[in-house]
């Protein structure tokens, strides 16, 4: 608890002296150093978790893994900084992680007065509520929860949508804060409060790590719109523009079926569309552009693969939280995953 | 005149003002100060000008600004409606509540163990020791632990509280204590408190001028504890028991009414009360010790009884060697308040970080808080450095 206080404490304090190098080119401090620097969530399965080998694993984390594939054709060349919704923020402002896929919400206040820039949307997501059936058997809708004591965490978007939604709906709550993911699980866990909100793809994933998930019910109101994306400095546009289009190559892949599976051959395909995304096009350079090399992509999907396949594997079907895509199909199935054309 | 040449020339001013000691005592401690000057306008320009190109707001202006995010623990009316200002204000008046009931009740336990320390009974004696050893070699932060997930966490669900006397309830939620609703001319019992006091102060001093000038003694303590009691009983027939209780009962979630003490608050207050007296007993002791045995024998010599003695001769000497490391116990605790944001206690530090959070704005946050916890501090030290003036020794 200690340390994590004085990293915010120290992080602030970076931020009055040393802020200066970190506005030089992102992307020449990390080829320098070798690796990217992500900062990730304390522990959220499906998103940034460590996994059964100690590796960390998930949605976010392969963002991450993404773009250390398209720099130096290695998914293992980022490293990861684990930070509280609190320090966050102060990590990415006094450059102590270069980037931040940390199932952050994109809102226009962290966009312009925190000093970040926002434009991929790894997740749509959106606030929703958990409940312990077996103890609540007559609660089904969250309109039912007026006097409740409500776990939440500390300094989030999730906190400031709770507290409207029940102003707006004239109920009554009584909020338990914590700073930490973990702290706030324990809490709900063994009863200090009725309820649970977070983003709903976060409840699943907590679901799973309590004694007996089996007692535990996700409400099916969404009280809010929750964009998670990664996050970066505002001042350093050639960094903004390879971590955004990192994502949206992923999703074009996908709408190409272009998949780490069938990577090598689909270099040789003839479909245009797939010429310029894997940079077979002749006189093509669409990657040296961006800073990176012609064959970016085809070094992404060849590490962590398209977004559908992250998806799966992460949070989807091939995961134990089996969360359908939802709002997060392609477009051409209904979802909002869109990438701007490339060319 | 060869030597007297030499003496003259030693006391010329105009060869030897660099050598002169005073002068270049001067002139570094203009150096210095010159220099820590720069360095100050140096870290807050570099600042000024690093958040300005990262793009970062920066000022005081978002305390003006709507939270938008509910406390826990309200002392004084706040919504989420309320400005940033008013939450820390909320912040800070949670930890003054905190350290103040625990610099209270760290005073009286570790009075009571400091001199358990030195009874003459083998069984208290050793009890107080085992304490004092137990709670001053454990880190704060895990005492606050061992109240929060070790005692408070395992209690019952609400459905399951269980019954204390006199209508209250224990449950994982925290203790529910019946509330007192004061009818109509209630003010009245509070008017005769008020009296009561003043009459205490007044009774104390004439029994004193009294005793000065005539020898004879007055049963101050109990008359005071029969005004005290008295009066205000008093007021309360005349004014026809206006008193009814808010006894808490149980809702769809949990008790509904009456009066609810978090678990948070309650392991924190316990956890510093518990750590800081184990410190305090041992001031105590050492205060107790460090009296000569000598006026203990001068006082028995006098014909003093036990009692006498220790309240007349030996506590007044021992309050001198004791009050000045009480001061220090009591900022320990004061700043030992801010391990709440461990278990969720919404302090200072804690609605402070989530401000930060929801704002950005990290050093302005840091700032704050400083100067809180520093205002804090002098307040006390301010406050002790007086009472201890007022029991130091006053010669005649």
């Amino acid at each position: 608890m200690k340390k994590q206080i004085l990293t915010g404490v120290f992080g602030a304090a970076m931020l009055t002296v040393a802020a200066s190098a970190a506005s030089a080119a992102t992307l020449d401090d990390v080829k320098a150093k070798g690796f990217v620097q992500c900062g990730v969530s304390t522990g959220l399965a499906g998103f940034s978790a460590p996994n059964d080998k100690g590796e960390w694993s998930g949605l976010d984390v392969d963002l991450c893994r993404a773009v250390a594939s398209a720099i130096f054709d290695d998914p293992n060349a980022a490293k990861f900084s684990p930070l509280s919704a609190k320090e966050r923020f102060t990590a990415l402002q006094s450059g102590e992680v270069d980037m931040l896929p940390r199932n952050t919400t994109w809102t226009i206040s962290r966009d312009t007065a925190l000093g970040l820039n926002f434009r991929a949307v790894n997740y749509y997501d959106g606030q929703g509520f958990m409940i312990n059936k077996k103890n609540l058997p007559d609660i089904t809708s969250a309109l039912q929860l007026s006097g409740a004591a409500v776990c939440v965490q500390a300094g989030t978007t999730t906190e400031l949508n709770l507290a409207d939604y029940f102003k707006a709906n004239n109920m009554q709550y009584n909020p338990v804060v914590f700073e930490k993911l973990e702290e706030v699980n324990a809490a709900y866990d063994s009863g200090r409060c009725d309820v649970y909100t977070t983003d709903q793809s976060g409840l699943y994933g907590i679901r799973l790590t309590l004694k007996n998930p089996d007692d535990h019910m996700v409400l099916p109101e969404i009280i809010s719109k929750e964009p998670l994306g990664p996050a970066v400095r505002q001042g350093d546009d050639q960094w903004f523009d390879i971590v955004s289009w990192t994502h949206f190559a992923m999703v074009a892949a996908e709408e190409l079926g272009v998949t780490s599976a069938n990577v090598e051959e689909m270099k040789s395909s003839a479909n245009p569309d797939i010429k310029r995304l894997l940079g077979t096009e002749e006189g093509g350079k669409l990657g040296e552009n961006l800073g990176l090399t012609n064959d970016w992509v085809v070094r992404i999907i060849k590490h962590v693969g398209n977004y559908g396949e992250a998806f799966e594997r992460n949070v989807g079907s091939g995961s134990n939280l089996k969360i359908s895509r939802g709002l997060n199909a392609l477009w051409t199935k209904g979802g909002l995953q869109y990438a701007p054309p490339i060319r | 005149m060869a030597s007297t040449d030499i003496s003259g020339d030693r006391g010329s001013a105009s060869a030897s003002w660099f050598y002169d000691p005073k002068v270049r005592g001067i002139v570094y401690q203009v150096l210095v100060f010159a220099g820590l000057v720069a360095l100050v306008w140096w870290i807050t320009s570099n600042t000024i000008e690093n958040l300005h190109r990262a793009n970062i707001a920066s000022g005081y202006d978002f305390l003006n600004s709507r939270a938008g995010f509910d406390i826990g623990q309200t002392p004084v009316d706040y919504t989420s409606d309320s400005t940033y200002g008013r939450a820390f204000i909320i912040g800070m008046i949670n930890t003054v509540i905190v350290a103040f009931a625990g610099v209270l009740t760290a005073t009286i336990v570790g009075f009571l163990v400091g001199l358990g320390r030195l009874s003459h009974n083998w069984l208290i004696r050793k009890i107080c020791m085992v304490y004092v050893e137990i709670f001053r070699n454990i880190p704060p932060l895990l005492v606050i632990f061992f109240w929060y997930f070790g005692v408070l966490s395992v209690l019952p669900q609400p459905r399951d509280s269980v019954d204390l006397p006199l209508g209250a309830f224990l449950n994982n939620r925290g203790i529910f204590l019946p509330r007192a609703v004061w009818g109509e001319g209630a003010g009245l019992i509070a008017i005769a408190i008020l009296v009561a006091i003043v009459a205490i102060f007044l009774v104390r001093r004439w029994a004193w001028q009294r005793q000065m000038a005539t020898g004879q003694p007055f049963p101050v303590l109990w008359t005071s504890v029969g005004l005290l009691i008295g009066l205000p009983l008093l007021a309360f027939i005349v004014t026809g028991f206006p008193l009814t209780w808010d006894i808490p009962e149980l809702g769809r979630f949990n008790l509904r009414g009456g009066l609810q003490v978090k678990p948070e608050f309650l392991s924190l207050y316990l956890a510093l009360s518990f750590y800081t007296a184990a410190f305090i007993a041992e001031i105590v002791r050492a205060g107790i010790l460090g009296v000569a045995k000598g006026q203990t024998e001068a006082s028995y010599a006098l014909g003093l009884r036990p009692g006498q003695t220790s309240r007349l001769v030996i506590v007044p000497q021992a309050m001198r060697i004791v009050i000045p490391p009480l001061t220090s116990q009591y900022l320990n605790l004061t700043k030992n308040s801010s391990l709440a944001i461990a278990i969720g206690y919404p302090d200072l530090v804690a609605v402070g970080g989530t401000v930060l959070n929801q704002t950005g704005q990290a050093i302005e946050v840091v700032v704050i808080w400083m100067v809180v916890y520093l205002g804090l501090s002098l307040g006390t030290s301010l406050f002790m450095n007086w009472f201890n003036a007022k029991m130091a020794l006053v010669e005649r």
